[in-house]
């Protein structure tokens, strides 16, 4: 593979956790999917351990996480240190879901690059994802 | 009299439209239902002209009830209040409970937790960070007792929304019962046990279809012979709208289940008269006002026509539809919360002119977390203001005869009955969901309607109109995971303390009943009874079945 800025935007979407409700996933991975980015939907009780295995399997520059059950303080930091365990520290991480404002921070500081919570555009969220990725691959 | 007025008579509805809409440009090129539907500006008489209003339409209280079951609606009696909730441990949702009654709710009805829900126990690894979250934990006969500690489950009735564990979790409910000295006879309630939504829209399931629908049946013949006062299915549209559906395919779905399970039920040799007066439905009351209720007429329509014609049903008690409502949880913003009171509000309305039986009405902090009391209280009153104070309980069915009802009514009908058809040429549900057929078409009309909102084209206040940067947050329920650990250690010391032989023998027999076709239930209640854990009922289960996987496709 030569020059990464030629291939598509690779993003993970992963519904972790016991919830089956999978509406946002879909819709998202979908609106991801048409703006242009190669979309790899895990499908539905992924472990922090499978999400992170798929990262590096897959050569994702971001993964997409999708809780709506209250788990996330839970699940993120596990999530986090597997990553870290494979060296995918440069995987931009996003949660989308009901997350209320004060886990907000907290989730930052486990090195999430960003929380979208109910109402967001999925516009919002490419764009976001343009921004994070694209400049580091076209340095590479 | 002015002009118009005169003209108004003679003029048919397509010669009226040229006239008026040639004055004045409108404020969009088309408007739409929420579910899509192009509405004409002015519905007269020539719009129901295909109707049958006698033999289609009738009288409430005869078939085909398109007007409601009951003749007199609710003059005789009001909807029952029940309001869906669970959080946390049994004790603290008891505790609810009990303050929703003493605030007037009529029933009750048990959130359960994503671990209850997926047939695992609070100390199962794969329950950590979610016992108690989404809903109350409960796992074994004693926590189901702490649930009802101090409710009569012979006079209140109780609703459950299980579905893949449905059979485990009545088979406490009934043990639970009976230490209480409530035999199963005397049980009034309804348990969700609706398998095929799962596998179409909310996705919780544990074992593959076939012996799933071998359970939804087996609790359902139990019931029938048991507890025959107890409704041992909720036929749910609910979950499929939530997920995304148009009410056109929530009422075809919905309906094409039901089908699958009395298919089911009668070839294991149930009567289709007694069968037909258990089931009950559940329904979305979403936010297109009139299309809401004439989801609900059509629904009561289609369903007794299939029962009669498909099924042979006779009696009006197996005929007609009951159901449940619940307001919209996904029509529910984050953004400006107060605003979701009069959302829930005019959702609820819809129920009420539509004829449900039971009612649930959503917290204003729904789209945040789980409510509040303060939150759920003021849901239950906005029940209690429309049945007290707003007139609508008074006349039955006050939109029949409306042009613009009856001319949704029946499109629904038609529409609902032509997907019913794509299903059945598919093979019946169970094959339908296998070709991902109903899943194809949720996702589809999801997707449309996020990008509906996004253009613009879908108006949201709060959201993509009216929005205000000087939203202000309110307080929401924060789980006591102190309270929530003890109960996980609480499980596994009673677990500890049963007597072994008993729960080896009960889960034996549970493995042996499970390889017959014979009915799985007796054995089920016989593990309840020793103390076996919903986590065991369905591990023992999962080894012999396996656990379905969904094909992943996006």
């Amino acid at each position: 593979m030569h020059g990464r800025f030629m291939t598509k935007t690779r993003v993970i979407i992963a519904k972790p956790g016991l919830d089956g409700h999978d509406r946002g996933a879909r819709v998202i991975a979908r609106a991801l999917r048409d703006a242009g980015m190669e979309v790899i939907y895990t499908g539905l009780r992924q472990t922090p351990e499978q999400i992170a295995a798929a990262a590096l399997q897959e050569d994702a520059d971001v993964v997409g996480l999708s809780i709506l059950s209250g788990a996330h303080m839970h699940i993120c930091p596990r999530l986090m240190d597997e990553l870290r365990a494979r060296g995918l520290d440069h995987v931009v991480v996003l949660v989308g879901g009901i997350i209320p404002d004060a886990d907000v921070p907290k989730l930052k500081a486990l090195g999430i690059r960003e929380v979208f919570q109910p109402g967001t555009p999925m516009q919002e969220i490419v764009d976001f994802i343009r921004r994070a990725v694209e400049p580091r691959a076209e340095t590479v | 009299m002015s002009d118009q007025a005169k003209d108004a008579g003679p003029m048919t509805r397509a010669e009226w439209e040229v006239r008026v809409r040639g004055r004045a440009s409108e404020r969009r090129e088309t408007f739409r239902t929420a579910s899509g539907r192009e509405i004409a500006p002015l519905y007269t008489p020539d719009d129901i002209a295909d109707v049958d209003l006698a033999r289609e339409i009738g009288r409430p209280g005869e078939y085909p009830f398109t007007r409601g079951l009951y003749p007199q609606g609710y003059r005789t009696r009001l909807w029952t209040m029940r309001q869906f909730a669970g959080h946390g441990t049994p004790a603290e949702t008891n505790a609810r409970y009990r303050y929703l009654l003493e605030t007037g709710a009529t029933g009750l009805s048990v959130a359960f937790d994503l671990p209850t829900l997926m047939g695992r126990d609070p100390d199962d690894p794969a329950s950590a960070g979610e016992v108690g979250r989404c809903g109350v934990s409960v796992a074994s006969v004693d926590d189901m007792l702490e649930l009802f500690e101090g409710i009569d489950l012979g006079r209140i009735s109780v609703s459950m929304t299980i579905n893949a564990p449905a059979a485990m979790v009545f088979a406490l409910l009934v043990a639970a019962a009976e230490r209480r000295g409530v035999q199963p006879a005397a049980l009034t309630g309804t348990l969700q046990n609706d398998i095929l939504k799962e596998f179409i829209a909310q996705k919780e399931y544990i074992f593959p279809p076939e012996p799933s629908m071998r359970l939804v049946r087996d609790v359902i013949l139990f019931s029938l012979r048991e507890s025959p006062r107890w409704y041992p299915i909720s036929i749910s549209g609910y979950h499929i709208r939530e997920a995304g559906a148009t009410a056109r395919h929530e009422l075809a779905l919905t309906l094409a289940d039901g089908i699958a399970y009395v298919e089911r039920c009668l070839a294991a040799g149930a009567d289709v008269e007694a069968l037909g007066a258990r089931l009950s439905f559940f329904f979305n009351a979403h936010s297109d006002f009139f299309e809401e209720i004439a989801k609900f007429r059509a629904a009561r329509q289609l369903w007794a026509r299939i029962m009669r014609e498909r099924f042979g049903a006779q009696s009006d008690r197996a005929c007609g539809l009951r159901f449940h409502a619940q307001t919209s949880g996904v029509s529910l913003t984050a953004q400006q919360p107060l605003n979701n009171v009069v959302r829930t509000t005019f959702q609820a309305m819809s129920a009420v002119l539509g004829g449900a039986s039971s009612l649930h009405t959503n917290a204003l902090d729904e789209a945040l977390a789980l409510p509040t009391t303060a939150a759920a209280t003021l849901a239950l009153r906005t029940q209690q203001i429309l049945a007290y104070e707003s007139g609508l309980a008074g006349p039955v069915d006050p939109f029949g005869g409306s042009w613009f009802v009856e001319r949704l009514t029946r499109d629904l009908v038609d529409e609902a009955l032509a997907d019913i058809e794509v299903i059945d040429r598919a093979g019946g549900m169970v094959a339908a969901i296998e070709q991902g057929l109903p899943q194809r078409w949720i996702a589809e009309s999801a997707y449309r309607t996020q990008l509906e909102v996004e253009r613009g084209e879908r108006e949201i206040v709060g959201v993509n109109v009216c929005r205000d940067d000087r939203d202000v947050p309110i307080e929401t329920l924060e789980i006591d995971d102190e309270a929530v650990s003890r109960h996980v250690a609480r499980c596994s010391d009673r677990r500890r303390r049963r007597d072994a032989g008993r729960v080896k023998r009960s889960l034996d027999r549970l493995r042996d009943v499970a390889r017959t076709d014979d009915n799985v239930m007796p054995a089920l209640v016989d593990c309840a009874r020793n103390g076996v854990t919903i986590g065991e009922m369905c591990g023992a289960l999962r080894d012999l079945w396996g656990e379905f996987h969904e094909p992943v496709s996006i």
